[in-house]
Parts: C-alpha cells; structure tokens; sequence
C-alpha cells in the first residue's frame, strides 16, 4: 500500500467558488447554439414515426423548392457514403453487431431514427420544408419487450441477423478463480431469496439540447458539439468518414450537462458533418427537446433476475444474477459494456465468496440505450440492496445488521473481490455509524413501531443503502481485456506564461463538474500561485491534443493525477534554473511555499518562484548550458487500478396509504470519496446525483405503447421532479484516502445515483410490510404504490 | 420546434378584437398568454393562419366589485389574481386553486380567460367555475351574451363559444359565508391534476345546508360531483357523513387513463380528495 502525502494547506480541501459558474448560470457563454458563423445554414431532420417499417420511397424534391431551403437528402442519397456510427464496445466476439447508418436507409427500427435532412438559410425555412417531404413506409412487425424478443419464433429487429440477442456475457467467480463455484454455495445454503428487478428505461434529460456546428471552409474541418466527448469524436469521425485525422478539428464548447447521455458519437453530429460538406458552408442543428427525448440515448431498461443464498446467521454465501439488458435497435459508443461496468459491482461491499453474472444484450424496436449516470452500477447496486433487505425481513433482523456482518471490514483493505477486483481502500463501519447518527436512526425506529401500532394512515419506512463503485475508468490494460476499443489514461499539460500566469490544458472535457475550479487550486498548491493565475483550457482538440474525456468519475480520479505529476514536471525542470538564478548547487534547493530556497534558509528568506524561473525561461539569456529554456511540461496517466469510493445512505419515507403518495421526509448521505479537493463541488455532485437517483425510484420512466411510440416524448409526460418534489438533503463525508492517488481523491460523480435509488425503495417497502408488500416497481408513482397495498392487502 | 408560418395582430380594442377575429375566419385564433397556444403552435398541433393577442386590451385585465359578484377580465393573469384583494376577500376557492397552477413563470403569463376558453378538464381553473357557477360573458360580431357555467364546457377542449366569439369576463359569485377548498393531487409538484377536487360549503347550525363539488380531470369536461352534493345537503357536518357522500365522488364520471394515472386510480382518488377538500372546506372535526 503507497502512503498518501500529507495534504498540503492551502487551496486544497477549500470551498473555493466555482469559477465557471457566472458563466455557465447567467447564460453568457458559448454554447453550441449561440455559435453563429458566417453563411451558415440550419438542419432540420425527418424523424420516423414508425417503431419499424421498410422505407420504399423518400422524395425530398418538393422540399428543394421551399423558400430558403439549400438542400435536402434521405439516407438513400448517401447510403455509399455516410458509414456506419460506432460501437467502441464488441464485448464477445461474436457479438451481433449491426450496421447502424446515421440516416436510415432502407428500414427504420424506432421512432425518432433519422430519415432525411433539409439545410435551408434559417431554421424556421427548415423545419417548414420538413413537411413537403413524402416517405412511404411499408410497417413490420415491432418487438418491444426482451423476453418476446428471445423467444423462438420472436419478430426481428434486425432480419438479416436471424436473431435479436446482441450477446451473452458470463463471469462466474468459479471459472475465473475469484472464488468459489455458486452451485456448491447455493447447495450449502440454509436461506435463498429469489427476485425479479425491473430497471425501467430512463432519459437522460440533460439541460442543453444536444447541438452541432460544422464548419468545412478552413483547412481543418471544425466540429463544434455539446459533447462530453470530443476527443474520442474527433477519432470516431475520422475512422466513420475516412477525413483525415489532422483534418478534423472537435470543440466541445460549454456543454449544459450530460449524464452519460453526451458520451456518444451521435448521427446527428455525423448527418451535420455530411451535410456541410456537400454545401460547403457551416451548418447549425439544434434539436428541439421533443427530438432530444426521443432520439438521444436512452439509459438503464434491464430486467434482473437475482438469486442470493445465505446461511440463517445472515452470512451470504453466493448470488446469481441473470441479466436482460435492453440495447435497443442498435448499439451505441458503449452499450454493450454497460451493463458489464454493472457486472463487477453486484457483490458490492460484501465479502460472499461465490458469484455467477449471465448478461444477455437483447435488441428491441425502441431508442437505443446507452450509457446514464453510473452506467451498470446503480442496476447493480439496486439488486444487491434490495436483496439484503429482502434477507434482513427473512431472518427478522435488522438490515444495518445483515449488512455489517457481510460487509468488508476497514483492516482488510486491500481486499482482492469474487468479482475480481482489488478495492483499494475503505471505512464502512465509519461512515455508517456517521450515517445512523446524523439520521436519528434509533428514534425513527420507534416512532415506526408506534405508527405502525396504531394504525397510522400514513406509515413510516426507512430505507438502508450502502454501495461502493468503482471510479476512475478506467486501467487502459483492464478496458483490454474487457473488449473495449479504447485506454483509460489521461493526460494534463502546463504553461507557465512569461508573466507567472498558469495556463492549464487538461483532457478531460468538463459539462457543468467544475474542473476549471478543482484544477486551478490542486495547481495553486502544487506550484504555488494564486487560484485565479490559473487558466483551465479543455474541449478542443486544438488546444488538448489528446484526452479521454469526462465520463465515470473518471475526470479527477485520473486527470487529477496526471494533473498532480504535470506539476511535478514543471518544478523538476524549473529546479535548475532556480539553482542558476540563486547560484547554488541543485542538489541545496527545495521547493516550499511556492519558492526553491536553499535549503535549511529561513522561510522569508529570498527564492525563485516558478513565476522567476517562467520569465527566466522566457528571456532565456541566462539559462544553465545544456537546459532548455521552458518548464511547462506535460503529463500523462494510465491509472493502477480503479478507485472505490464508497458509503451509506439513508432515507425515511411516509407513505400515505389511502393514496400512495409517498413523500420522502429525511435523506442522510454520509459519502467516502477519499480526500476532497473542494467539499462545496463534492456536495453538488452528491445532491444532484441523490436528486437524479430519486427521480428513478418516484418519477421518472420512458413509456411505449404497443406500437411503440414514446408515450413520455415531452417533459409534461416524464415527470422529472424538481426542487419542489425534493428533499432536504443532509450530505456528510468520511475521508479514506485513495492509497493510488497522490492527492487521495477517488471519484464523485455517480455515487449520488447510485446508492439513492434503492435507499428510496427500501424505505417504501419498508413502509408498507405491514401491509403484506414485499416489493414496488420503479419509479414507484402513488398509482403503483396504492395497487400495491391493495394487491398486498388482498394476499 | 418552431411554429408553422402565421399573422399577428395587437389590436387595442375589444371592438377591433372582434373584427380581426372576424375578418381572420375560421383559421383565426386568440392567444392570451400563450402558455397553452405556444406549446401547441410549436409542437405544430395547431396551425392558425392569425393569432389575435389580447394582451393590449386593458380593458379586460382587472377585478371589480360588482354587487354580489366579481367581475373578472378575461386577460386577468393568474398572477394578478393571487395578488388581489377582492379575490382573496371573496372568491378565496379561486385564489387557492390558481395557486396550484404551474409554476411562477405560467402564472405570470397565464390569465383565467385562457385557461377557462382552453376547456382542458385536466385545467384547474375549470372545476372552480363549475363548483362556483360562474357566468361567462362573451363578446363576438353580434355583441355581448352570457354563458352559464353549466352550459360553457361542452366537450375535451370545446366550449360554446361561437363563431368569431372570445370571452370578455367572468361573474364570479361572492362566497361571503362560505367554507371554501381546493384538492390538487398530480405526479410532480409543478404540473396538471391527475384528480383536483374544488369544494365550498355553506353550514348552518351543526349541518352542513349546502355543497358545491367541481372535479378536475374526471372526464371530458369539469364536473359537478352532484350525488356528493345531494348527500351532503343537510347532512349532519361530521367526519362520517362526509365520508360517505364522499365514497360517492366518482359516480356519473368518465375519467380518462393517461400515462399519469389509470380510471380506476382517479375515481378511487376522487373520493378521497373529495372527503378532504370537504372536511377541510367546511371546518369539520373528526369525531
Ligand atoms: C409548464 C406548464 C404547466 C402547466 N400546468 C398547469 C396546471 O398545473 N394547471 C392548469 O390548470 N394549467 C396548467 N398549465 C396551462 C396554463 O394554465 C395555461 O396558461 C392556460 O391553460 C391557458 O391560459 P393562457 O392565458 O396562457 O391562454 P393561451 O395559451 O393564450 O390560450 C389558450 C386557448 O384559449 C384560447 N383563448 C385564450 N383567451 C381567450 C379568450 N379571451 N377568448 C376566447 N378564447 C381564448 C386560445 O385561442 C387558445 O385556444 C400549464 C402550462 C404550462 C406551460
């Protein structure tokens, strides 16, 4: 185990300001849509109505004849050209993968598939001219649920397939050697709770509409998109459409959230790119929020089928999971692996020491899923929470207690898991005793028995959730192993300016986290400069040449360190010219409080700053023989291991029995995420992510009908809550260092979504046991909890 | 999504209202505050070749004091209506229903002319006027006429207004003497009813001696909840009484299965949200 450094006092550890925040908040950015270019056209796109239907005929003439309009085309027009979107993710090797044109060529497979574009000199001559183009559609059959989609004589999404499974995905801890075989543990067992776990479809729901901007007039052609991805964009699109590599340039410019759901390389950004080229101007597409919810990817939609044994003291033996996850009509940059990012974290904090995951990728005739906010964790860690409740109410024991006496104590950390993984560090005692503190856990308790003693129309239920995830995607050589087409390293750059201003380049491609903030002080302390010297550039592949992204809690949890050993770079080369400048030997400096002294001389004591030794550089006119004259260096990493944050949640809800309302009455959050770099940016990610996570347990759910348009196709209709349907959440932290991370941060950005959901179940079902319930499904509306109660009641 | 191509007029007049009304025909329409119309212009469900804006006419914004009624302007916004005294003083049921409308942002723009003339039974607004039985005043090319409550919400997003009519006023009667409650359940908090239940009564002595019941998104139109009525007319103003006129809440409706809520779950709705807005409308105790 590395030991972590002593934090140093200063920025680090501070509520810092978000500095991106006047911005982003007032509006007075670049977004995407505010770009504006010269001769610039506007796209508008024809999206299919029918879930599945061949195309025999599109006619766009009619629309070349509307005022304004430029050009229009169907996938027909470029069907040689346009290539296929990528799926970076072939998690078998005899994964059905099928081709997935930008703009539908001869079938539509969901509604809100692209059929046909028109570029007109404004947007509003665009959408207008969309309505003069004919389509024929001749409909086929549509499959929307997984299990009809498998079974033997099932219509197919794909016909030249022969079949609609994506994939079969096993890891099973016996043959792997993590642990033992599940038969043999479920054969021992005294106890095993059988369930099946509906994870609904979800929508991303992101601020910002997703927008492109293509400009193919300069040398290099300009992609500017609200991406949290532009890095990996720029590759794809080169490989898509055979344009060179250097000739493409990508900007994410602002970008108003993401969520996973801007992590894809979208046929909106490939249809923009092909139309520019044709005319050869810039051309503008902005979706409309109706579009954005029906064509943007789709997240979660699995169906868990979950076994766990245990012995009666509440030991757990083994669990098998046996997964169906909904891809979709085709596959995005991701989406088979996310339920595999679900697959390692089943067995959560719990030492069990059997496990078997059968995942199933199944296509349907419904938008295609990819990755959301915690992308296979918050499955799993729903499964496996639901589960230890379901165990605690079999054996009448406390669910804090099934959890303590399975889970991972801190003194054996490093702990190698069944699902393979190595966690890295942990306080789950800690952090849960904090969490039954703040929460009053004992008083609520009682006052459940007494309500539940009475009567009470309105009953009291708590709900446990405790979870870690695995952050910081990822170790390039575990992404190998895993099938993914790319690494998991990243970089960071620095520039010290002549002036002792900082410009920090970094690859990670913030939408709304805050790096800009984080970075600057994590830079302020290490080089010591001020907070606001330090410029924080990202998203554009002009000035960040190469990155990965933002995407897993992987952006400090990774870019941090290659941040850190940037910075370590730059006082290693500014060392010699200190030395020159204070004309000692090397070897007598240190670097403290942001100046190389002599060694042992008082801390007043005259130095060089590195802003001395940038403008030494600068000049150069005096540089040691052999030294180069710059100290901006750069740095990049490919991280160990993952990182393993972790902690408890706790939720306290009224259910009122006559309706089924539920209203959560008290949330305690008490997070481990390691050290924090800024606990104000820490709690954000932890209220939005509890607030998002919420949102899937009370109301959220993508609806089809049986012909497979999208009930929910308007933020009327899905339901996502704000403040008013939130609570007051009580956020707290314990601090386990990351051993791997010279700053001891591990990742934020999901664990919110991730341990809320089944705390906000657990306390429903907790809720209404009386009443004979034993299970609810998500989002869990007061119609489904007051049938519920009658279905109990009637059993 | 962008509207479909249309003219714009902002006359200054009811009289010049009615003629542009006129002169655009049938593809003519009135836009208020826009919070309905826009929503449908952008997602192009509608497409009227003129909008008439009333937001010039001064004429029809405001609350005045007439008698035993309030006159209300059609143009009168949600907002003004939260702020004004002679609602609060006399129409409280009206100032309590409209506070559940929307968020800040609706009721700033949103005025009570729209959201009666838009006849959405999922409205808020529209059960109050049939609980309340308020009279429509309505001006069109053959001059001004009044329209009962009863007879004005005639289907789903249909009234009786005819021909190049728009509404004026509303006659709102004082509840002077009267307990008053609205019963607003709906999936999140800023959004329609899945069921709204708008209730006034009157007591004398220990019972209840009148009832009035509007329901909110129980069928095509606002409804009266008349067996409810007819079970608490003169029924004795106990907890029990209530809640046996109002296991009655739902008889006569048709309500509507969305993705919000099935028929099923709002008629059983009804009768709870029924029994609360009228425990709470007449001040009654539980026993
Ligand atoms: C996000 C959102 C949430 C909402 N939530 C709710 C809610 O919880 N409860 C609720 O009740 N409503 C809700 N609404 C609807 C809102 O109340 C609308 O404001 C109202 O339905 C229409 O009023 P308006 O003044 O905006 O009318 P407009 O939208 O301008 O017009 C609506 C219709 O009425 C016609 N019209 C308007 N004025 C007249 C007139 N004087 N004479 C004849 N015809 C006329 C128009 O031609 C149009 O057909 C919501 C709206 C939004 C956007």
């Amino acid at each position: 185990m590395t030991t972590v450094q002593e934090r140093p006092a200063g920025e680090v550890g501070a509520a810092r300001k978000r500095k991106e925040d006047a911005r982003l908040i007032t509006g007075r950015t670049m977004w995407t849509e505010n770009i504006t270019l010269p001769g610039m056209l506007h796209l508008a796109i024809l999206r299919s109505p029918m879930a599945h239907a061949r195309i025999t005929r599109v006619d766009t003439s009619a629309a070349l004849r509307e005022p304004g309009v430029v050009t229009a085309f169907s996938g027909r027009d470029v069907a040689d050209t346009q290539g296929s979107l990528p799926c970076a993710w072939p998690v078998t090797e005899d994964m059905v993968h099928p081709d997935h044109p930008p703009l539908a060529v001869d079938e539509v497979r969901h509604v809100g598939e692209a059929v046909a574009v028109v570029v007109a000199r404004d947007r509003a001559s665009a959408v207008d001219a969309l309505a003069v183009i004919e389509v024929d559609y001749e409909p086929l059959p549509v499959v929307l649920d997984m299990e009809d989609a498998l079974a033997e004589d099932a219509r197919l999404v794909h016909a030249d397939k022969g079949t609609n499974k994506a994939y079969t995905w096993v890891f099973d801890s016996g043959e792997a050697g993590t642990g033992q075989g599940v038969d043999a543990a479920f054969a021992g067992a005294e106890v095993v709770i059988k369930r099946r776990y509906i994870q609904q479809r979800l929508i991303p729901a992101f601020m910002e509409p997703r927008s492109v901007v293509v400009d193919p007039t300069g040398d290099q052609h300009t992609i500017w998109s609200a991406t949290q991805i532009p890095h990996i964009l720029r590759v794809m699109v080169a490989l898509v459409t055979g344009t060179p590599e250097h000739k493409v340039r990508v900007v994410a410019p602002d970008v108003g959230g993401g969520f996973g759901g801007k992590l894809q390389v979208t046929a909106e950004e490939l249809i923009a790119f092909m139309a520019a080229q044709r005319v050869g101007k810039p051309v503008k597409y902005t979706e409309s929020r109706s579009d954005s919810l029906v064509s943007a990817h789709h997240g979660r939609d699995q169906i868990q089928d979950v076994e766990l044994a245990a012995r009666r003291d509440g030991t757990v033996l083994g669990l098998r999971v046996n997964l169906l996850a909904n891809m979709g009509a085709y596959l995005g940059i991701v989406t088979p692996g996310v339920p595999l990012l679900g697959a390692f974290m089943y067995n959560a904090i719990y030492k069990f020491p059997a496990y078997r995951f059968v995942c199933t990728g199944v296509f349907t005739n419904t938008t295609t899923t990819d990755a959301y906010r915690g992308a296979g964790r918050p499955e799993a860690t729903y499964a496996i929470e639901r589960l230890m409740d379901e165990l605690a109410v079999e054996l009448d024991m406390d669910p804090v207690e099934v959890r303590r006496r399975n889970w991972i104590k801190h003194d054996e950390f490093p702990f190698d898991t069944v699902a393979g993984l190595t966690y890295d560090s942990g306080n789950y005692e800690a952090a849960t005793d904090k969490a039954l503190e703040l929460f009053g856990y004992e008083a609520l308790r009682a006052e459940q028995a007494s309500r539940r003693e009475s009567g009470d129309p309105v009953q009291l239920g708590i709900g446990v959730s405790t979870y870690t995830e695995m952050c910081g995607l990822a170790p390039s050589r575990v992404l190998g192993a895993l099938r993914y087409a790319a690494g998991g390293w990243e970089t960071a750059s620095i520039r010290v300016l002549p002036t002792g201003k900082v410009e920090v380049v970094t690859g990670t491609s913030p939408h709304g986290q805050g790096h800009e903030t984080a970075w600057s002080q994590i830079v302020a302390d290490r080089l010591g400069v001020p907070f606001e010297d330090v410029e924080v550039l990202h998203g554009d592949t002009r000035t960040s040449h190469k990155g990965l992204d933002t995407y897993g809690s992987r952006s400090l949890a990774v870019g941090g360190i290659a941040l850190v050993n940037a910075c370590t770079k730059v006082i290693e080369k500014a060392r010699p010219v200190a030395a020159h400048l204070l004309e000692c030997d090397v070897s007598d400096l240190e670097f403290a409080d942001g100046a190389f002294r002599v060694r042992g001389a008082p801390s007043d004591a005259a130095g060089k700053t590195i802003a001395d030794c940038a403008f030494a550089v600068f000049a150069a006119h005096d540089m040691p023989d052999g030294v180069e004259p710059t100290i901006d260096a750069d740095a990049t990493y490919d991280p160990g291991n993952f990182s393993f944050p972790h902690g408890t949640h706790l939720c306290a809800t009224e259910v009122d029995a006559e309706t089924g309302r539920v209203t959560i009455r008290s949330y305690v959050a008490v997070d481990d995420v390691g050290r924090v770099i800024n606990p104000s940016i820490v709690e954000g990610q932890v209220h939005g992510g509890v607030a998002q996570g919420i949102a899937q347990a009370l109301f959220e759910e993508a609806v089809y009908d049986g012909e497979g348009n999208l009930l929910t196709g308007t933020f009327i209709d899905y339901t996502p809550p704000s403040a008013a349907d939130l609570p007051d959440i009580v956020s707290d932290r314990t601090e386990t260092p990351a051993p791997d991370h010279p700053l001891g941060a591990k990742g934020v950005g999901e664990a919110g979504t991730i341990a809320s959901t089944p705390a906000v179940i657990n306390a429903i079902v907790d809720a209404l046991r009386p009443y004979g319930v034993s299970d609810i499904r998500m989002p869990a509306t007061p119609e489904r909890v007051w049938q519920a109660l009658r279905g109990g009641a009637r059993s | 999504m962008i509207p479909a191509a249309f003219e714009y007029t902002k006359p200054s007049t009811v009289d010049e209202a009615v003629r542009a009304l006129a002169e655009g025909g049938e593809d003519a329409r009135v836009l208020a505050g826009g919070q309905s119309l826009i929503p449908m212009l952008r997602l192009r469900m509608a497409a009227p070749t003129l909008l008439v804006d009333l937001g010039g006419l001064g004429e029809l914004r405001g609350v005045r004091d007439d008698g035993d009624a309030l006159v209300i302007g059609a143009m009168t916004r949600y907002a003004d209506l939260l702020r004004d005294p002679l609602v609060r003083d006399h129409a409280p049921l009206l100032a309590q229903a409209t506070a559940t409308v929307a968020d800040r942002q609706v009721r700033h723009l949103g005025t009570i002319g729209g959201s009666l003339a838009e006849a959405d039974p999922a409205g808020d607004l529209p059960s109050v006027a049939v609980a309340l039985d308020v009279s429509f005043e309505v001006v069109g090319p053959g001059g001004w006429r009044t329209i009962s409550a009863a007879d004005f919400f005639v289907d789903f997003l249909t009234t009786a207004l005819g021909d190049g009519e728009m509404l004026g006023a509303l006659r709102v009667p004082k509840q002077d003497g009267w307990g008053t409650h609205y019963e607003k359940f709906s999936r999140v908090a800023q959004a329609w009813s899945i069921v709204g239940v708008a209730v006034a009564v009157r007591r004398e002595n220990g019972t209840i001696a009148e009832a009035r019941v509007g329901l909110t998104s129980m069928g095509n139109r606002p409804l009266r909840a008349r067996a409810v009525e007819e079970a608490l007319a003169g029924a004795p103003a106990t907890a029990e009484a209530v809640s046996s006129a109002a296991a009655r809440a739902a008889e006569g409706a048709d309500p509507p299965t969305d993705v919000w809520a099935s028929a099923e779950y709002r008629s059983h709705l009804a009768t709870v949200l029924t029994r609360r807005a009228v425990v709470a409308a007449g001040g009654i105790h539980a026993s």
